[in-house]
């Protein structure tokens, strides 16, 4: 579709129901009022940081609709869109950015590292790239198994210049992994843009490098991304080969709360996506040409989500923190010796000198 | 130089002819002569290159575990492999070269038997190999991948360290690594110089969530091998490549499983305790028998083999009882393994009077030829002696430099006549009186 949500070329259109596509509409509106939220948060000191993902929300809810629920997603650290397009409750968002006990990842990871099992979202690492081969492996696994899944892999068009890119791409065409390689082409990595980055062709252009069919799509129309992620999917599993897309898009938000993009772009470059060609809006014109959305149901949907979010950020905010104990487990699936060692010695610490620490906030 | 390549050119021309023992000489007498010995010995000098400074010693026949079959150790890790594969369906063996068999021929025969989707070669690139077992063993599935070298595991050290070691602790145990197992060849072997020979296991003690092993003989290395693929954390498992064809015992043919995290005594003592892994364990107990015979002194030696998590408890134990303690490794001196022991043992043990601490680094590096080629030996280590004393040195009377050398030191240096055996000692500082350890 274009900016105005009119559908280019009608054989293009992938003609979903009403209610896929409103529930589309919702998981891009309500990560972004998350993102606001949390955003402000953690400018009044009540998270330590925090990575939103405005302008991209188009990007994660267009793949993510077009996958199974049970196909494994490896993610960089701007993809929550996808958890919250399966349905991962805002309690637990918000859990893992306050790090409380109600985080599954027993708050050991910086805000926005989500994770979950249930939902076959690989924990996110804050290294980059290093989650491309490892979902090529996953992805071979997969196809031993006879799963008839796929394995997403996202990544940024900065980590795609790691070597681990390289590794991933090379491992997944010779050894035939049912795995679709998705690039957030966003055009920044950080402050250094993509005239920085690279200085071929983009990301797409690489993967005939690598014998791996490849194609750019407009990152902000959902329904093109949608369509080339079903289609690599379909694919994917039908021959056993990689997909790679290019989603191209622009980061309209900081690279996170560690950074002040007005240092490096201007206001004007980013006002121009933010009204111009932002996922969201593109939708919306989408919906209320077909009549499936209006002003009042827009105002309507902004103040619940909005109480939500509140809510859940609230009921976060008033949980204690995880018990110091569990600093020493998970290292490995048993406690050797050592460690149990260790574990002591600070317990007998804390013993002693527990009133310097904040024990308060924290489960016994 | 000219005469280098003469003769090297001479040593191609004579081995292309086949002609073994006549190039066996030449090489001895001509290259090392020509470079080394300007003046020539009389005749053909009967000169060899000295590979091992040690003796493999097999240990008894195990009779537990059933039927058994001489193997070297590489016959015994592809037995490991093949009871892995053949119990467990979703085991893959994959790496650089293993479809055929692998450099090493650990993997010969097991691509045929149990197909090429589970034995398969991946592109040259370790970064991937790695990351690509984690992706496997995240699934739930037995990843076991093959390094080349130990030496060219760096690339792979951020998917060891950040990724493989953390899976399980930054998920909160939601996801997990623990079906993958990394296998790499390791440690001197002669003629490897810096990048066939390196035993880079102290970067990994640094790493806690993995688990790194290293086996001194066939039948140690198929169980603990098993053990590593069973274990349900992501293990490294260095292999001693030297000791792939020369070390041969009975080795059973069904699985078994020999213990990580356990030190094993392999010889009681009550002089002092001597701790090694890998190779350097056979060196130790040579040592430890001239000790006993040229010195009169007991020596209690111990097998590491799990580096990480080691076992505290054996290595304390037997320090206690001794009150002295020597660790020898192949790797370089700073920052080795052995400072982690050192440190450790004198941290716990403070209740006892520890006498002596040391650390010797295997000089293992003997002239490295290559096929017309010479390399200039490397040290690796160096050849001090760390002395850490806690108790009163009495006078060295007892010990002449002779015996202080047999005591681990293999001498080196460019351009220096072959190695001879016994070894010269090329530092002395190693003699106390043994006074008895206070109890506390």
């Amino acid at each position: 579709m274009d900016r105005q949500g009119q559908i280019i070329n009608p054989s293009e259109d992938p003609h979903l129901p009403q209610e896929k596509v409103l529930k589309f509409y919702r998981s891009m509106t309500l990560l972004n009022t998350m993102d606001r939220i949390l955003y402000e948060s953690q400018r009044q000191g009540r998270i330590s940081f925090y990575m939103t993902n405005y302008g991209e929300e188009g990007t994660h809810v267009g793949s993510a609709a077009a996958l199974d629920n049970t196909d494994l997603v490896f993610g960089q650290y701007r993809e929550a869109g996808v958890l919250m397009y399966r349905d991962y409750p805002l309690e637990l968002f918000m859990a893992q950015c306050y790090g409380n006990v109600s985080d599954l990842g027993k708050g050991r990871q910086m805000p926005v590292h989500y994770g979950c099992r249930e939902r076959h979202f690989v924990t996110i690492s804050s290294p980059l790239a290093t989650q491309i081969p490892q979902a090529v492996g996953a992805a071979y696994a997969a196809k031993r198994a006879n799963a008839n899944r796929v394995v997403i892999c996202y990544f940024g068009e900065g980590a795609a210049s790691e070597g681990d890119a390289h590794a991933g791409f090379n491992f997944a065409a010779t050894l035939e992994c049912p795995i679709i390689f998705f690039c957030r082409n966003n055009g920044y990595a950080i402050s250094t843009p993509t005239s920085e980055q690279y200085r071929g062709d983009g990301i797409a252009a690489r993967g005939p490098g690598y014998g791996i069919m490849s194609i750019r799509v407009d990152g902000n129309d959902v329904f093109a991304v949608y369509n080339a992620t079903k289609e690599a999917r379909r694919r994917a599993v039908a021959e056993n080969q990689p997909f790679l897309i290019e989603a191209m898009t622009y980061r309209i938000g900081h690279h996170s709360t560690s950074d002040d993009s007005s240092a490096y772009r201007s206001v004007d470059e980013v006002n121009y996506w933010d009204k111009q060609d932002h996922p969201i809006s593109r939708l919306r014109h989408y919906l209320q040409s077909r009549g499936w959305w209006d002003d009042e149901q827009e105002k309507a949907w902004r103040k619940q989500s909005r109480k939500k979010v509140m809510e859940a950020f609230e009921q976060a905010e008033r949980k204690p923190k995880p018990s110091p104990s569990l600093l020493f487990s998970d290292v490995y699936q048993e406690m050797p010796a050592q460690l149990r060692k260790q574990q002591e010695a600070l317990a007998r610490h804390l013993q002693t000198y527990g009133e310097h620490y904040p024990l308060d906030h924290f489960e016994k | 130089m000219a005469a280098f390549a003469a003769t090297a050119g001479g040593l191609l021309r004579l081995r292309a002819a086949g002609s073994e023992g006549q190039w066996r000489r030449l090489r001895g007498a001509g290259l090392l002569r020509g470079l080394l010995q300007p003046e020539s010995a009389t005749g053909v000098a009967a000169q060899r290159r000295r590979v091992a400074h040690f003796t493999f010693q097999p240990d008894p026949e195990p009779r537990e575990y059933g039927q058994t079959q001489k193997m070297n150790l590489f016959q015994a890790i592809t037995s490991a492999l093949d009871n892995s594969l053949a119990k467990d369906p979703t085991a893959v063996i994959f790496g650089e070269d293993v479809a055929f068999g692998g450099v090493f021929r650990c993997t010969v025969g097991l691509r045929d038997k149990y197909g090429k989707d589970r034995v398969f070669n991946t592109p040259l690139c370790e970064q991937g190999i790695v990351g690509f077992g984690i992706g496997i063993a995240v699934t739930g599935a037995t990843a076991i991948a093959e390094i080349q070298f130990a030496d060219y595991i760096f690339p792979a050290f951020d998917q060891i360290v950040n990724e493989a070691a953390k899976y399980r602790y930054r998920s909160g145990d939601l996801f997990n690594c623990g079906s993958l197992t990394i296998r790499a060849p390791w440690g001197c072997v002669g003629h490897g110089a810096l990048y066939h020979s390196q035993s880079p296991e102290a970067f990994f003690a640094h790493c806690p969530g993995i688990k790194v092993v290293v086996p001194r003989s066939p039948f140690q290395a198929k169980g603990l091998l098993l053990s590593c693929i069973e274990d349900k954390n992501p293990c490294i498992f260095f292999e001693p490549k030297i000791l792939y064809r020369a070390a041969v015992e009975q080795v059973p043919v069904e699985p078994y499983n020999v213990p990580l995290s356990q030190a094993e005594v392999i010889q009681e003592g009550s002089d002092v305790t001597l701790v090694a892994w890998g190779t350097q364990v056979h060196v130790i107990r040579e040592v430890a028998a001239m000790a006993q015979e040229k010195l009169g002194v007991s020596c209690e030696v111990i097998d590491l083999r799990t580096i990480l998590p080691w076992d505290v408890d054996t290595v304390c134990k037997s320090v206690i009882k001794t009150g002295r303690l020597l660790i020898s490794h192949e790797a370089p001196l700073t920052g080795g393994f052995a400072s982690e022991i050192s440190s450790t043992v004198q941290d716990r043990d403070r209740t006892f009077a520890l006498q002596l601490c040391f650390t010797v680094i295997s000089l293992a590096h003997s002239v490295i030829v290559l096929e017309g080629e010479e390399t200039l030996q490397i040290p690796f280590g160096n050849s001090e002696v760390t002395e850490i004393p806690t108790a009163e040195i009495e006078s060295p009377a007892e010990c002449t430099q002779e015996q202080a050398g047999e005591l681990g030191h293999v001498p080196t240096g460019a351009c220096a006549p072959a190695p001879s055996w016994p070894p010269h000692s090329t530092s002395a500082s190693l003699c106390s009186r043994i006074t008895t350890p206070q109890s506390g």
